[in-house]
């Protein structure tokens, strides 16, 4: 059984990256940053997980990623960790990620990206799930453990299939190494604001300012949006990112309202709400 | 003086610049990383061509390790091994019982030429994570190591050397709770505290430059052996044989020997409790190419790329993973790869307890149980040369209840005939087992 066939039978199918290009430059003009929610496929169940993500985009995000989850989540702190185990132990597969992308998409017109691992891809076939994202309506992908010189198989078919390609840069990114990245990047570059894993933190690193600016000067010729992830859990934190990031990126505190939540109905009415807490917190820059 | 045994690839034709070993290796890191493991490749190709780095590891060696190690001719266990002549090199005579010695004094010496103060480090069988904490006792280093809750409880007594060579020993409780799952938590613990970690890995995986890096230091077992066994025997061995997880002794031992056409290069796979349960860790007999902790390699995975659990008697063996150098050796053909079963490593174990009165980690003794197949297909010609990567201390708690030799309630016994192999037939040992 070979996971490396192609299976590009969609032809050429645009996804979705000029959709979020406008997302994030209507939010530009609004004079605010735009709210970007992560949750897992599949979690708690694969339509569970749909409503809560569609949930999420109702209650204000703009954009939403949804994770593809990875048996070795090396990027992830216990939360998300918990939600990818979860997920896996329900069975979730690669079409319940693309169904999960459609539905999201058509419910709400937002962009949707896909968060995961390489293997998963790598094995899936990359002509593949490019195409099948692309169809389903994908505006593109994060790949955080794909560092841009492993990239240019991937960014051919993603360029290929209308998809975003969304760079990790890191506060430890040095400036040429940031300029390798924003050249190759598209979307937007998602700012990594501490040294560490995926988790809700007390509070917003220093560093993030300062890479939110270097990364900045080097994209300056492209106008690449950057946005801030990793650690953000509340309007507050929202507030205060928005204030030097185009975009604002919250997963772990979303994750774990359903976690802690009795129920699928009481999950889906609190992320709704944690939704427009942070929504009201990019507009207050 | 050249080094005498900090002896690095001098031809270098592997891996290339990108750190890739033809298909296979590469760089499949977080970003946060990349400055760290930049800083490892520019410190290390440093250190390699500087004479006052490879003196001070030769010195460590020779004074601290007690290189070279001896080259053992095991007659009474070759007896059971269709009469060829069996070498062993005695990897478990270094200091802290096993091969993996080699690699954490060069990597320390590393640390401390970055200006690191820090060292994570993953275990399977404890024995990376005992050479690791010995080396940041002997370097003043701080010292954590990650293993998985089960490793802890199956090598108790290696958690308990760690912590008395003052590092802390942190049980992973997320996953198949093994070796895969320990490197995730040290992946995890680096991204954090790069600034003054450096992550001492532990085997020829991982992100260029471990792979090349952790065989050169290695690399010393064969280089050794080769000599060792021309001076014996007066001519090269048919086949030189060791176990693999993620794959460093054997690296270690094949590498002096690639350019030599004539020696099989044999890696012992664990089959767990055989290929067909699916219980097992055969990375390269049973996986697929993928991606798994920074470098592309064979893995077992599924269909969709999910890592799947692997099973292994042997916790140093327990690995989904191998070094990108070997899935390059399987696929060019010019290194051969095998499974053997639990219960034909624990039946070589303690056959060679009981000729040679060696007790040999259950880890390497997937490569003697290795040996005796393949002595039987070489016949009495046959020349094989063994890496005994580590001893058995550690293990006895597994072989006593493997083998009922705790005198009540010890866990299951089994019968007390020795055999070397059912399917040779040419061996038994009629012993008690208690």
């Amino acid at each position: 059984m070979s996971g490396n066939t192609s299976g590009d039978t969609s032809g050429n199918t645009s996804g979705n990256i000029r959709l979020l290009s406008d997302t994030l430059a209507r939010a530009k003009s609004e004079d605010r940053a735009a709210l970007i929610a992560y949750l897992p496929a599949g979690f708690p169940t694969v339509d569970g997980g749909i409503e809560a993500i569609k949930a999420v985009l109702d209650g204000g995000a703009d954009i939403v990623e949804v994770g593809l989850p990875h048996s070795d989540p090396v990027l992830d702190g216990p939360v998300i960790q918990t939600a990818d185990d979860i997920a896996l132990r329900g069975g979730v597969r690669i079409a319940d990620v693309m169904r999960t992308v459609r539905e999201a998409h058509a419910a709400t017109g937002k962009p949707v990206l896909v968060m995961t691992y390489w293997n998963p891809i790598d094995r899936y076939g990359v002509a593949r799930f490019t195409a099948e994202l692309a169809e389903a309506g994908g505006a593109g992908c994060i790949l955080p453990d794909l560092p841009v010189q492993e990239s240019a198989t991937w960014r051919e078919h993603a360029r290929k299939h209308g998809l975003a390609t969304v760079f990790v840069v890191a506060p430890s990114s040095r400036d040429a190494r940031l300029a390798e990245i924003t050249a190759a990047g598209s979307g937007f570059v998602y700012a990594a604001s501490l040294m560490g894993v995926t988790g809700t933190r007390e509070s917003v690193g220093t560093q993030a300012r300062d890479l939110v600016r270097r990364t900045r000067a080097t994209a300056a010729g492209r106008g690449l949006p950057v946005c801030v992830g990793l650690g953000v859990s509340d309007a507050e934190q929202a507030a205060e990112v928005a204030g030097f990031a185009d975009g604002v990126i919250v997963g772990s505190a979303f994750v774990k309202r359903l976690l802690d939540s009795g129920g699928q109905e009481a999950g889906v009415a609190a992320v709704r709400a944690l939704a427009g807490e942070l929504a009201a917190g990019v507009r207050k820059r | 003086m050249p080094s005498q045994y900090f002896v690095p690839d001098p031809e270098g034709r592997v891996p290339d610049a990108a750190g890739y070993f033809g298909d296979f290796g590469g760089t499949f890191i977080p970003e946060a990383l990349v400055a760290a493991v930049d800083e490892v490749v520019v410190e290390y190709d440093k250190a390699k061509s500087d004479p006052a780095f490879a003196a001070e590891l030769d010195d460590l060696l020779v004074h601290y390790t007690g290189r070279p190690s001896a080259l053992t001719e095991v007659p009474r266990f070759a007896g059971h091994a269709g009469g060829a002549r069996v070498f062993l090199k005695r990897e478990d005579l270094n200091h802290t019982g096993s091969h993996k010695i080699n690699n954490v004094l060069g990597q320390a010496l590393l640390t401390r030429r970055m200006g690191k103060t820090r060292v994570i480090a993953e275990t399977g069988a404890g024995q990376h994570g005992v050479a690791t904490a010995t080396a940041c006792a002997l370097f003043g280093l701080d010292c954590t190591i990650y293993m998985g809750e089960i490793d802890t409880e199956r090598q108790a007594l290696n958690v308990a050397r760690m912590r008395m060579l003052g590092a802390e020993v942190v049980p992973v409780k997320s996953g198949s709770r093994t070796l895969k799952d320990a490197i995730n938590e040290a992946f995890r613990d680096w991204v954090a505290n790069v600034d003054r970690t450096h992550y001492l890995f532990g085997t020829v995986a991982g992100p260029h430059p471990f792979p090349a890096m952790v065989r050169d230091f290695h690399r010393v077992i064969g280089v050794e052996a080769r000599r060792q066994i021309l001076e014996r025997t007066g001519r090269l061995p048919d086949a030189a044989v060791a176990c693999v997880g993620g794959g460093s002794n054997a690296i270690g031992l094949f590498h002096a020997f690639v350019p030599d056409g004539g020696v099989r290069l044999v890696g012992c796979e664990p089959a767990g409790h055989g290929l067909e349960t699916g219980e097992h860790a055969a990375t390269l007999t049973a996986g697929e190419p993928g991606v798994l902790h920074g470098s592309r390699s064979y893995v077992l995975q599924d269909d969709e790329g999910q890592i799947t659990e692997p099973y292994s008697i042997s916790a140093g063996l327990d690995y989904p993973g191998i070094g990108p150098e070997h899935a390059y050796l399987k696929d060019s053909g010019r290194g051969e790869y095998r499974a053997v079963t639990d219960d034909a490593a624990m039946r070589a174990l303690r056959l060679l307890s009981r000729t040679e009165g060696i007790i040999p980690a259950i880890e390497s003794a997937h490569a003697l149980a290795g040996a005796l197949e393949l002595g039987r297909e070489l016949g009495e010609e046959g020349l094989i040369l063994v890496s005994l990567s580590g001893r058995g201390d550690k293990d006895m708690d597994t072989a006593a209840r493997y083998f009922g030799l705790y005198d009540a309630g010890g866990g299951a016994a089994t019968d007390g005939s020795v055999e070397a192999d059912a399917a040779g037939g040419t061996a038994e040992i009629e012993g008690d087992a208690t």
